[in-house]
Formats: structure tokens, sequence, C-alpha cells
């Protein structure tokens, strides 16, 4: 399967906080959750793989181009929703539409005003009137509306309640009928991503921890259940993380059937997204 | 075409949509030839990611229940029902295995457990 976007190697370091050689692939067709907490290097990886911040090492390639020698051409090709990019508040939401004419070669201004209508955003008010959900759902109307090949898309859903949410993502799987394009998208509401994921990529602390298909996580790792005295008696290796609290012990494990075999426990819970995120970042090992 | 998905059943969202997709086909509501949704498609009406519906699909491949044709979809295979219907009685022996063995461990007579097969068919009516 040919990848739309490669990482290799990526670091950069900034005064207290790096990012420790980061590489993960993005096959076609397909849409990753890019998830870790607050502060992990989420928004520093996107900005540079988009080549908004400079001076990293390492290697980008966007459908096979190099993010930096071909960035004009690339760009063409992708819509970009950041956690932190807004437009001007005095602008109406159709002065965006005449920007854009001029700055994407696609740009297709009857899908921008189809999208503005199926999110009920009033293309006459300046932007300073629309709630936070309305200028999410705005950027990512702009992102859309040049027929991207590719999405990269920083913290979409946050603000948004659940039905909006419900609606972008609608969207994203619309987008990736075209099995050539892919969508890249960090969240940290981790069950919009439990849904419609192809692939989850786990940063924590400037380092990839995992990356894998949504489906092998959640049918492999497991949350084992038990009291101490169970715990002692499992091997340092057979977990990833533990977490105790008053009353019992949580195991973090990577194949949970593998670990029945071995093990006499009774419970082994489905690990959700979010309960992998915790352990993963506030268990001992 | 129904399929219907739990999210907290357990069961891998990949082994429902399969084995529904199977219980159609053995049923003949999905016949030999018929055109099935795409990947992508399903994918999207189930609310679920692409390698699911893919996964589903490769195994139903892999099993005959389902041909694909390169560049055109996935379609309903010719499928024997007798195997199907050896595959069904195979789960089923290694069900009432089960049954035996707990019924031996617990000296529970092979007549209680035939009285309690005719209650449930009875109840089946």
């Amino acid at each position: 399967m040919e990848n739309i976007l490669e990482v290799k190697k990526l670091s950069k370091k900034y005064t207290g906080f790096e990012l420790k050689n980061i590489s993960f692939e993005l096959p076609k067709g397909m849409i990753m959750g890019f998830i870790g907490e607050n502060g992990a290097g989420k928004t520093t990886t996107i900005k540079s793989i988009l080549n908004i911040i400079g001076n990293y090492k390492g290697e980008v390639k966007i459908f096979g181009l190099d993010n930096k020698k071909n960035e004009r051409e690339i760009k063409e090709d992708i819509g970009v929703v950041l956690d932190d990019m807004f437009f001007p508040e005095i602008l109406l939401p159709k002065d965006i539409n005449t920007i854009m004419k001029d700055v994407y070669k696609n740009w297709d201004s009857d899908l921008y005003f189809k999208y503005l209508r199926d999110f009920n955003l009033p293309k006459d008010k300046q932007i300073k009137t629309y709630s936070k959900g309305m200028r999410k759902k705005l950027e990512i109307a702009t992102a859309l509306s040049h027929h991207p090949k590719l999405l990269i898309l920083d913290e979409p859903t946050s603000g948004l309640d659940p039905i909006a949410r419900n609606e972008v993502i609608d969207i994203f799987q619309d987008f990736i009928q075209n099995e050539e394009c892919g969508v890249l998208l960090s969240s940290h509401i981790t069950s919009d991503l439990e849904h419609i994921a192809d692939y989850i990529t786990f940063i924590n602390d400037g380092e990839i921890i995992l990356s894998k298909t949504k489906d092998e996580l959640i049918e492999q790792y497991g949350i084992v259940k038990c009291t101490e005295s169970e715990f002692k008696k499992v091997d340092k290796q057979d977990y990833i993380k533990y977490k105790k609290t008053k009353y019992e012990c949580e195991l973090l494990v990577e194949n949970k059937n593998e670990f029945k075999k071995k093990y006499n426990v009774n419970t082994i819970d489905k690990i959700s997204l979010e309960d992998l995120m915790v352990l993963m970042v506030k268990g001992e090992k | 075409m129904e399929i219907i998905i739990s999210n907290s059943s357990g069961v891998p969202i990949y082994e429902q949509i399969r084995e529904q997709i199977k219980a159609k086909i053995v049923s003949n509501e999905l016949k030999s030839g018929e055109l099935l949704p795409s990947i992508r498609t399903l994918a999207k009406d189930l609310r679920c990611s692409v390698i699911t519906t893919k996964n589903a699909y490769e195994e139903l491949v892999r099993d005959g229940y389902v041909v694909t044709i390169p560049s055109k979809g996935f379609y309903v295979a010719k499928v024997n029902l007798d195997v199907a219907r050896e595959e069904q009685l195979n789960k089923i022996e290694s069900l009432l295995d089960t049954v035996v063995t707990l019924a031996k461990t617990n000296n529970i007579e092979k007549k209680t457990i035939t009285e309690i097969l005719d209650i449930l068919y009875e109840e089946e009516k």
C-alpha cells in the first residue's frame, strides 16, 4: 500500500521540550488518529509536517514528495485546520471565499457555500459574532473547499458539541470514500477516533509510543483488574504499565488472550483509547 | 441489507459484520451474484473504520462466501449450502461438547439433557 504521508526520524529541540526521532506512516485511503496529552508534541509534529516550523531534523514526505522542496505543489492538495489559526475577526465568511479563490487553484466556491449552508453558518455575519463551534466549522469548511487529497487537522472537533462532532466525522468519512485521500487528525476526544480511525498513533513526551491499526489495539490490548497479591505473581514483561488504586490493581497488557492463558485472572476488560492514554501516561512500570 | 453492530458486546466489529453477512448468505437472503456494498461505503454507513470492513470482507472471501472482482467489487459467491450447513453443524457439535463435559463432571444423566433439549425446542415453536 502506498503512503500518502511519511514522517521519518523527525527531531526538534526547544528549551524544555523535544521531539525525539518521530517516525510514522499513513497509507492512502486511511484515517489516522494522532493522540497524546496536551503538550506531548502533537501540534509541533503537525506544524513540522506542514513546514510551518522550520529547522527540524528528519524527513517528511507527502504524496511521495519532500515537504520542503515541493512545498508549493504539495500545499495545493492539503487541507489544514490548526488549533490556533484563525481569520481576522472583522471578515465575513463570504470574504474568505474571495481571498481563497486567489490562494488555491482548485478553490471551489460552490462547494464552500454548500458547506456553509450545511453547517448553518451565515455568510454575511462577521466572524467575531460566531461562536467557538461555528468558527471551527468555518475552518473545516475552508479546509475542504479546494478538493484536497490530504487533510491535516489539529483538534478539529474541540469545542464542538456531540451533534456537530458527528456531522464533522461524517464529512471525514465521506472524504475518504476516495481511496486516494487520507486524513491525519489529532484529538483528545478519543471517542470520535474509536469509531472511524483506521490507525492510531500515540505520542507521549515527544516520543511515539505506538502506531498501529485501531482494530489491533482495541482487540488485543486489555486491562487486567486484579488484587495486589495476584499482581505480585505477574512477570514484569507481561504488562506494559500498572496502576494501583485503593481496591484493585489495573494492568495494561498487550495481548489479553495470551495473558489469560498464562495467568488465572477473572477480569480482563476491553480497552478504550481513553483508558489506554491514561494508563500509558499515568501508569507505572 | 441490515447489519446491527454492538459496540459493547465484546465481539470484534469485523466478526459481527462477517457473521451477519454469512448468515444472510446461508439463509439465501443475499443471493449468489449479488453485489455487496464497497468497503468504504460500508465503513461509512456502519461508522467504523475501513480496515474493519476490509477484514470482514477478506475473511468472507477466504471462507468462500464472497468473491472479489478487481476494480469492480465484492459479490456473493455461489455457496455450496451443504458446506455451509456442515460448518454450522460443526459449531453445534463443539457447543454440545461443552454441554456434555459439563454434564459429566456434575453427574447429570443424558436423559436430563435430552429433556432440556426437548423443552428448548418446544419453546422455539
